[in-house]
């Protein structure tokens, strides 16, 4: 960091003025789909920034790539001033343990007990003492509400309490920034509640930056700082939550009121409908 | 014909791309295999669920095979006047060519099947991709303790499955058959060579482990994370194994025992 930058950071706070991660560009194509065509987008220091779309826009694929799990076909990705695709497998296992990742499904070890998952990054890369260990990971689980559950096998916790103790053990090395991927999908409301109360908590109480990979509009909305929508492995949309909600795209209105019908079809392109009937 | 060629250029391409990747992550295996012995509690936890799991099926065909042996053996033998010869004819066949075979293609049944159908519902469970976002590489934490599992429970299983059978074959022969007990030992002490029959069996479970280990690890950390895809590669482990078990057991004995 520069000494104007210092500054800069000193005088405003923590550094928010600065991006944590900046995409520039970005192609990125599975067989012969292309999912992104040339994205570009800039996430905030100590935000919480959504990215949202329709299923399938490849918002899972972008988060992955932020981690640096896939390989752009062109363009780049910069977290904290490293090119992610770039950097040396060591320096990039450095990079990934200041970067929490939130998986859909929890991710967590089946084998392991909660106790054993919140414990296990801080197991495999510190060298702290067992005792040390027992109380940040109490710390952690303490955080997400579940200190109690703490002796019980990830399939005995219910999807809820399997999200909250994979974002136990998402914080559990204090990382600069978390990304979450779909935190708020099959949630029962009370769960749902909870996410989105424990991540605007967590971004807040430990000055993280925060990325939310959805399609839960309501939620989102209410939870975001910055929004971008993507569509067709573009931008379609972006600015805060009151500037998406009074977008003037279509397709956007679209998609945050929920229309079955709009720029995007209800149906999937087929050929004349009567044709198609009568065509025997 | 040209959808005929196509298919074949297809499937030789895939096989070939397979084959590269099998060969790559072999070499990550390995190369990852020093870490394990610094974190022995891995291994151990490996050992069991591989090798100690497996004892029973083992030991249970083991006394079967023997007892099979046992009879077949000495009602061919009795023909030629030969039935106190039973003793090498059973440990003959056991240690060089069925222990090693049969407890392999067992193990790549019971064991095999298990390593791949686990790693592939880590992968399809997203565990595999968590790890590496931790920065937990899960070819060390996970794939290599497995591997190494494999490679060393498979020929104590063998040595384990060959000595029942021995003592299937003893109680059969000596205990119902009425062959003498002393000429079914001293014909086994006399008839085998540590060097040419127990050294080459030994080796030969060791490469079956490597490869079985090899095989099931790589088809579940290769497979489509779907619940088909899982099937499909615990289907491939199963059937892949068992052709390279067979296929290099005619390769090895063939160089051990032949004169080629």
């Amino acid at each position: 960091m520069t000494y104007k930058k210092i500054i800069d950071a000193m005088e405003n706070g923590v550094n928010s003025d600065t991006e944590i991660v900046s995409i520039q560009n970005l192609s990125f194509s599975r067989g012969d789909r292309k999912i992104f065509n040339g994205i570009s987008l800039n996430i905030p220091r100590g935000k919480i920034t959504a990215i949202m779309g329709p299923s399938g826009t490849g918002k899972t694929t972008l988060l992955k790539l932020i981690g640096g799990q896939l390989y752009p076909d062109q363009g780049s990705v910069t977290v904290d001033n490293h090119n992610v695709h770039q950097l040396k497998r060591a320096d990039l296992y450095t990079l990934r343990k200041r970067m929490g990742m939130l998986f859909q499904s929890g991710a967590l070890l089946t084998d392991l007990t909660v106790f054993d998952n919140v414990a296990l990054p801080l197991k495999e890369h510190t060298a702290l003492s067992n005792s040390m260990i027992r109380s940040l990971v109490l710390l952690k689980l303490q955080a997400v509400g579940l200190r109690g559950a703490r002796d019980l096998m990830p399939n005995e916790l219910s999807g809820g309490m399997a999200r909250r103790v994979a974002l136990a053990r998402a914080i559990a090395l204090d990382p600069m920034m978390i990304m979450y991927d779909e935190p708020f999908t099959g949630q029962d409301p009370i769960s749902l509640g909870i996410l989105v109360k424990l991540i605007k908590e967590l971004n807040n109480a430990l000055g993280l930056t925060s990325i939310i990979v959805s399609h839960d509009v309501e939620e989102t909305l209410t939870i975001a700082d910055y929004i971008y929508v993507l569509s067709d492995g573009k931008v379609a949309g972006q600015g805060t939550p009151e500037q998406i909600s009074n977008s003037d795209s279509e397709w956007v209105q679209q998609f945050i009121k929920g229309n079955s019908d709009g720029p995007v079809h209800f149906h999937y392109p087929a050929t004349d409908y009567h044709k198609d009937l009568f065509e025997i | 014909m040209t959808h005929f060629l196509q298919r074949l250029g297809h499937t030789t391409l895939s096989s070939f791309a397979k084959l590269g990747r099998g060969s790559f992550f072999l070499i990550q295996i390995l190369s990852a295999c020093l870490s394990v012995f610094l974190r022995p509690k891995l291994l151990i936890k490996q050992l069991y669920s591989v090798g100690v799991l497996s004892f029973l099926i083992i030991t249970i065909s083991g006394l079967f095979v023997g007892m099979v042996l046992g009879l077949q053996g000495f009602y061919i033998l009795s023909d030629f006047g030969a039935e106190e010869t039973l003793g090498i004819m059973v440990a003959a066949s056991l240690v060089r060519e069925l222990g090693p075979v049969v407890s392999a293609l067992l193990f790549a049944g019971r064991a095999g099947s298990a390593l791949t159908a686990e790693i592939g519902l880590m992968k399809a469970t997203e565990q595999l991709s968590g790890m590496e976002m931790m920065a937990i590489d899960p070819i060390k934490r996970i794939i290599a303790p497995r591997f190494l599992a494999g490679f060393i429970s498979m020929p104590l299983l063998s040595a384990l499955f060959s000595s029942i059978g021995v003592l299937g074959g003893h109680m059969i022969g000596v205990g119902v058959l009425g062959v003498d007990d002393g000429s079914y030992w001293a014909q086994m002490q006399a008839g085998l060579d540590f060097q040419d029959d127990i050294i080459n069996g030994i080796i030969k479970s060791i490469v079956f482990g490597f490869a079985i280990s090899w095989i099931s690890l790589f088809e579940g950390y290769d497979t489509i994370p779907t619940s088909e895809g899982v099937s499909r590669a615990t289907t491939r482990t199963v059937v892949n194994s068992a052709f390279t078990i067979l296929g290099l057991d005619f390769i090895l004995t063939a160089l051990m025992f032949g004169d080629i």
